[in-house]
Formats: C-alpha cells, sequence, structure tokens
C-alpha cells in the first residue's frame, strides 16, 4: 500500500513537472517568437469616458482590433524590420489639459505618432506638446489653424463638416427641393463651429436660414422644448450641426413627434444601431456622412475586420468605418519611408507623394489630401459617403471625395 | 405658448420625480448623493437589457429595474455610507464617498453597456394633435405615471409606518432614536428607497429619451439644481424645484432662443441671486 502511494505521488510529481516544463518551453517558444519581433508604439490621445465616450471608443476599439489582426498575422514589416503593433492610450475625458497630458505622456513613452484627440479645444491644446516634442498627430477635430502652415503636425483623419456640407446642400437642393433650411447645434465648441461654416455654406447656395442661433445643452435628454419653435418655422431641411450621435436619435425622434415633415441631417457620421433604437423608423430619410463605408464599397477587408471588431467588443459601430484609417495610414506611409519611423519630418514629406491601395473601400487609394482647405496635404482621404438611414440601414446617396 | 406650458409641465413631472430620491436620502442621512444620476443611468439599462433585449413587459423592466435599484442602494447604505458616518466625523467624507461611487458606477456601466446610447421601442405609438398642443401619447402617459408616482410616494411618507419614521429621523436624528425608531434599519429603507425611485424614472424615461452610460453626471446635477431650488431635505421642495426648473427650460427655450443658448445662463443667474436671498431654498431644511 505505502509503495503504491509512493509509486503514485511520484508519477504524479513527473507529470506536474513534465508539464511544467512543457509549459515552460512553450512560453518560451512563444516568448522567442514575439521578442523576434520590435514593437511599434501607437497612441491614443482621446475621449473615452463620459457623455463623449462613443467618439473616442471607437478609435481606440478600431485601433485595437485592426493592432490586434495585423500581429496575429505575424506584424508589420517596415523596412528591415517587422513590428508587432502597441496601442497605447490615454482618456483625456475631453478636458483640454488632460489632452495635454495625455499627449506629454505620449512623448515619455517615444511614441511619435498618436490618434486623436476627438475635440477642437482638445486639438489645439495638444499642439505645442506634439511640436515640440516630434509627434503627428491625427485630431478628429476641424480648426483650419490646426492644419494650416505655420502648424504641421496635425492630420484631420475625416472628412470636415466645411467640405462635406456643401455638397450635402448642394444635392438637396437640386435632387429634393431644399429652398429653407434651419440649423440646430450644441452649444459647444465644435457643433458651433460646424454650425457656422454649414450656416455660411447654405447662405452661398442661395438657400434661406430660417433659424441659425439655436442651441441645446449636450447633455439634453428631451428635446422637445428647443425644437418646438423651430417646427414652427416649416423649414425644408432641418441641420444637426456636430450631433453626437446620442443625441441625434432624440433630436430627430422630438421634430418627427411634433410634425416636423421635411428633411433632416447632419455632416457627422452616426450609428446605424443607434439610430434604429432610439428613433425607429421615424429616423427614415435622415441623411448624414456615413462613416465612410457602406455595404456597395466594402471591401472583403472591411467585412473581416467588421466582422473581428464585432467578436472582439460585442458590437460593432459604424464611427469605426471612418476611424479605421487612421492607424491604416500611419502604418502604410512607415512602411513608404521607414526613415519616419522616429523622424517625423521624414514623415512629412513623404505625405506629399504617398499613395497606396485602399484595403477598406473599392477603387479607392489611401492618400494625403487637403490642399484646397488648408494648403497642404493634413488630411486623410477616406471616402465622403453622404448615405439616407432607411429601416435600420445607411444606404449610399452618393460618394464623394475631398479635394 | 400652450405647447411650452404642456413641454414644461411634462418636463417638470419627469424633473420632480429625479430630484424625489435625492432629497430623500438627504433628508434622511444629510449625504449629498452625487451617484443618484448614475443609479438613474442604471435603472435606465435594466430596463432596456430586460424590455429591449429580452422582450419581457415594459411593466416587468420597470419592476426589476425598481428591485436591483433598491438592493444596490441598500448595500451602498449598509456597506459603504453606515461605516463611513460612523467612522468620520468630518461631513464631506460622505460626499467624497458618493462621488467615487459615481465614478465607480459610471465605470461599471460603461463596461457593461458599452458606450452607445440606447433605446428601446416605443411603450405606446401615436400622436395626440390638436390646434394648439402637439403631444405624443407616451409622454403624456410617463408624464401621468410620474404624477401617480410622486401622490404614491408622499402618501407613503404621511401614512405608512415606515414613512412616519423616516420623516422623524428627518426632523429630528437623535430624538427619533429615543423615540425608540430603529435608526439604522430607516437610514438603510430610506436609502434603498430613494435609489429605488432614481431606477424606476431611469426606466420609466429610457423608452423617451434612451439612456447612455454618460449621462449620470450631468443627470445628478440637475437633480440638485432642483433640489437646491425647492429646499434641500423637502420632498414638496424637490417637486416644486422640478416643476420650476422645467416650466423655466420650456419657456426660456422658447423666449430667448433668438439669444443663443442663454436659458441655462438666465436659469443659473436667477438661481444665485434666488439663494443669496433664501438660501434654504423655497420650503427649507428638512421637513419642516
Amino acid at each position: 500500500m505505502g509503495s503504491e502511494m509512493i509509486n503514485r505521488r511520484s508519477t504524479l510529481k513527473s507529470l506536474a513537472l513534465g508539464a511544467v516544463s512543457f509549459l515552460a518551453i512553450a512560453a518560451g517558444g512563444a516568448f522567442s517568437a514575439q521578442a523576434e519581433n520590435k514593437e511599434l508604439k501607437i497612441g491614443f490621445v482621446g475621449v473615452t469616458s463620459g457623455p463623449a465616450a462613443a467618439w473616442g471608443t471607437s478609435n481606440v476599439r478600431s485601433m485595437q482590433t485592426r493592432a490586434d489582426w495585423l500581429n496575429e498575422m505575424g506584424g508589420v514589416k517596415i523596412g528591415e524590420d517587422t513590428y508587432n503593433v502597441t496601442i497605447v492610450t490615454f482618456d483625456d475625458q475631453k478636458d483640454p489639459k488632460r489632452a495635454i497630458a495625455g499627449m506629454e505622456k505620449m512623448a515619455q513613452e517615444g511614441i511619435h505618432y498618436v490618434v486623436g484627440p476627438n475635440v477642437d479645444d482638445g486639438a489645439a491644446a495638444v499642439r505645442p506638446v506634439a511640436e515640440s516634442k516630434g509627434i503627428i498627430y491625427f485630431p478628429y477635430a476641424f480648426p483650419k489653424a490646426l492644419y494650416a502652415p505655420p502648424a504641421s503636425n496635425a492630420v484631420l483623419g475625416m472628412v470636415a463638416n466645411y467640405q462635406s456640407g456643401p455638397a450635402i446642400y448642394k444635392y438637396l437642393k437640386e435632387n429634393k427641393g431644399v429652398k429653407k433650411v434651419a440649423f440646430i447645434a450644441a452649444n459647444e465648441s465644435d457643433p458651433l463651429s460646424q454650425r457656422d461654416s454649414g450656416v455660411a455654406a447654405a447662405k452661398e447656395l442661395g438657400l434661406e436660414v430660417v433659424a441659425e442661433k439655436d442651441t441645446y445643452q449636450n447633455d439634453t435628454r428631451d428635446f422637445t422644448p428647443v425644437l418646438t419653435p423651430i417646427v414652427q418655422l416649416k423649414p425644408d431641411l432641418l441641420v444637426l450641426s456636430g450631433v453626437a450621435p446620442a443625441n441625434a436619435p432624440l433630436l430627430i425622434r422630438a421634430a418627427r413627434e411634433l410634425g416636423y415633415e421635411g428633411l433632416i441631417s447632419a455632416e457627422t457620421a452616426q450609428d446605424a444601431t443607434v439610430l434604429q433604437e432610439g428613433a425607429g423608423e421615424l429616423a427614415n430619410g435622415f441623411i448624414s456622412v456615413g462613416g465612410a463605408s457602406t455595404p456597395e464599397i466594402r471591401t472583403p477587408v472591411m467585412e473581416e475586420f467588421i466582422d473581428r471588431y464585432t467578436k472582439k467588443f460585442g458590437e460593432y459601430n459604424d464611427e469605426s468605418n471612418t476611424k479605421v484609417y487612421a492607424l491604416e495610414y500611419i502604418i502604410e506611409t512607415l512602411k513608404a519611408n521607414p526613415k519616419a519611423i522616429d523622424d517625423v519630418e521624414e514623415f512629412k514629406k513623404t505625405v506629399d507623394t504617398f499613395s497606396a491601395p485602399n484595403p477598406y473601400a473599392k477603387d479607392s487609394t489611401l492618400k494625403y489630401v487637403g490642399t484646397t482647405s488648408f494648403g497642404q496635404k493634413r488630411q486623410l482621404s477616406v471616402p465622403m459617403v453622404v448615405t439616407e438611414f432607411k429601416d435600420g440601414q445607411f444606404q449610399t446617396l452618393f460618394v464623394g471625395e475631398v479635394d | 405658448m400652450e405647447q411650452v406650458i404642456a413641454n414644461g409641465l411634462y418636463l417638470g413631472a419627469q424633473y420632480a420625480l429625479i430630484a424625489l430620491g435625492l432629497t430623500l436620502i438627504f433628508a434622511l442621512m444629510n449625504v449629498l448623493n452625487f451617484a443618484h444620476g448614475q443609479m438613474y443611468v442604471l435603472g435606465g439599462f435594466v430596463t432596456y437589457a430586460i424590455y429591449g433585449q429580452l422582450k419581457l413587459p415594459f411593466v416587468v423592466a420597470l419592476l426589476c429595474s425598481g428591485v436591483t435599484l433598491a438592493i444596490i442602494g441598500a448595500l451602498m447604505e449598509k456597506l459603504l455610507f453606515r461605516t463611513v458616518i460612523r467612522r468620520s466625523k468630518r461631513e464631506e467624507s460622505t460626499m467624497l464617498l458618493a462621488a467615487a461611487t459615481a465614478f465607480f458606477l459610471d465605470a461599471v456601466m460603461l463596461l457593461l453597456f458599452g458606450e452607445k446610447q440606447r433605446g428601446v421601442p416605443k411603450i405606446i405609438s401615436g400622436v395626440f394633435v390638436s390646434e394648439r398642443v402637439i403631444l405624443p401619447y407616451d409622454r403624456i402617459l410617463v408624464g401621468v405615471i410620474a404624477i401617480l408616482m410622486i401622490a404614491a410616494f408622499m402618501l407613503f411618507m404621511q401614512y405608512s409606518k415606515p414613512g412616519r419614521a423616516m420623516r422623524a429621523l428627518a426632523q429630528d436624528r437623535v430624538a427619533a432614536q429615543l423615540m425608540g425608531v430603529k435608526v439604522e434599519r430607516y437610514s438603510m429603507i430610506g436609502f434603498a428607497l430613494g435609489a429605488m425611485l432614481a431606477g424606476v424614472v431611469g426606466g420609466l424615461l429610457v423608452s423617451i429619451t434612451g439612456v447612455n452610460s454618460g449621462i449620470g453626471g450631468p443627470i445628478s446635477i440637475k437633480a440638485f439644481l432642483m433640489v437646491m431650488i425647492g429646499g434641500a431635505g423637502v420632498v414638496g421642495g424637490a417637486i416644486a424645484g422640478g416643476f420650476i426648473l422645467g416650466m423655466m427650460e420650456s419657456v426660456g427655450l422658447t423666449v430667448l432662443r433668438e439669444y443663443g443658448d442663454i436659458t441655462y445662463l438666465v436659469i443659473f443667474a436667477l438661481l444665485m441671486i434666488f439663494l443669496s436671498i433664501r438660501p434654504h431654498g423655497l420650503m427649507g431644511k428638512p421637513w419642516g
């Protein structure tokens, strides 16, 4: 009995030792495989908490999904070296002071490429840090001063409203007979500046602007009082300037329930699920810049990205149709000029001539644009897909391009 | 103008309901519950999950919101606030605890429910249209339910044994204890009731305004505003504060719209003047 026990114990010990050794070897092997690749850190400084969390979260999740995918395929080859991509994130809570702290953190970590911030004041606040520490950053904010000379370190990550707005109004004037327009915006810097440029564009097209001063608090939950006087003006088009995805369905629903029968549009990307849940069929006909991707123009790579994102985070966010591009541009530009990996001046030289196939949209190329708006190429070229919402889906109205 | 008044009354009813729970907790425990908005949001998410996702009846979802928040409120009182009140002599300790709870709940909800705005199908379709007023039926229903709930709450506080005990606690904690009121028990019931009210309102309004994980803070601020107007710790004050704020918003947004977004600027300016004249709000503190 005793020897049996000893034998069993010895056997168990041997098995345990064997298992540990195997795991150690396997881990070592895995580690050495990982260790072959260098690390490429890409930063994110933006808002991932609070009422505007959706903006930054879709950035971070897009970057993480794509980084995991690239690493899974063995990393990215830049020059002679292969890199695993690591995303370093910082939640600035939509506070410019925190955005500065976030950019300082990125500099301390030796990061030269940062996606974000998501709002105007944050993007303006980090400019001195980015320029002094040699960081190229990709804001989702529209002030032209960030991208026009003498500024040179910021690259706009999406289509600006002053680029998409005129195209939308022109289309609606010519195709839907729009004559009277009303604007409403949240009382914050981004939506207000978007409203002002929208008003200017509408007036330039000869449209009658019947409301241009109406605003609301961004945390408003019931928009009926705000919209009551506007609906009474009976505009043909109600523009929700710079509207956050969380507020769009509430505004649409309130306007429709008040009896508004005209068109409603926005120049910011929206989310189909959010619109469907919040406004249902009342959101049918809502026109927006639909996140740079609709089923008609998607490539299989985009389909796989959406699939991977959904598996990783449980639910896709249509804003990521635009947000997926920043990381791709950074990596492809570094591939085009490996010296730029730690020298942003090399990056700046490359943007003027850079071109690569667009993996996410059919018949499209990755290139830097913005010369018309900013006097230099400081904007990512992403498809400007103007969509109409219908029964839970975005349908393409027309596809445009900046520059 | 009729439309503006209808908007104001509807807003007032929902605001009053939001403020009730906050003022109850303050009256009973002298705790400024900064997490009140987050409790509202959590109630909204529970209703979203049960009614919107699991497709169970709205009433069941609303009950679940209330029960969930009542349990969370009771646990918060028993495990957190009671301990801090017992150990700390500084009143701001409970404020810091409440703020920490708010941040914690924000983070948990962001993880559990994501960053997106969530909504549920309308509980009742159609719009009431007359020459002067347009009001969707679901708003009318929610407004009526809110008023009924306020009435039920007041009757409960006035005539039930726990209600009387809680009123006694609010008036004088030591005297109530000397008279045999079980302070700890009724503090817990009060906190649970306040949290439950927040949860039920969140669940009720998710059918109109939806919910997202970032709105807890702004909801709390608005609730504080109403309580400041009406008088902290006074149920009638919270109700009055809710209706006053709702009406001021509705009228301001119509009358002042030509001047941009100055409605809240005017409301805050008026509040500052008002509080400098009546620092305890309309009805003072506590139950009076």
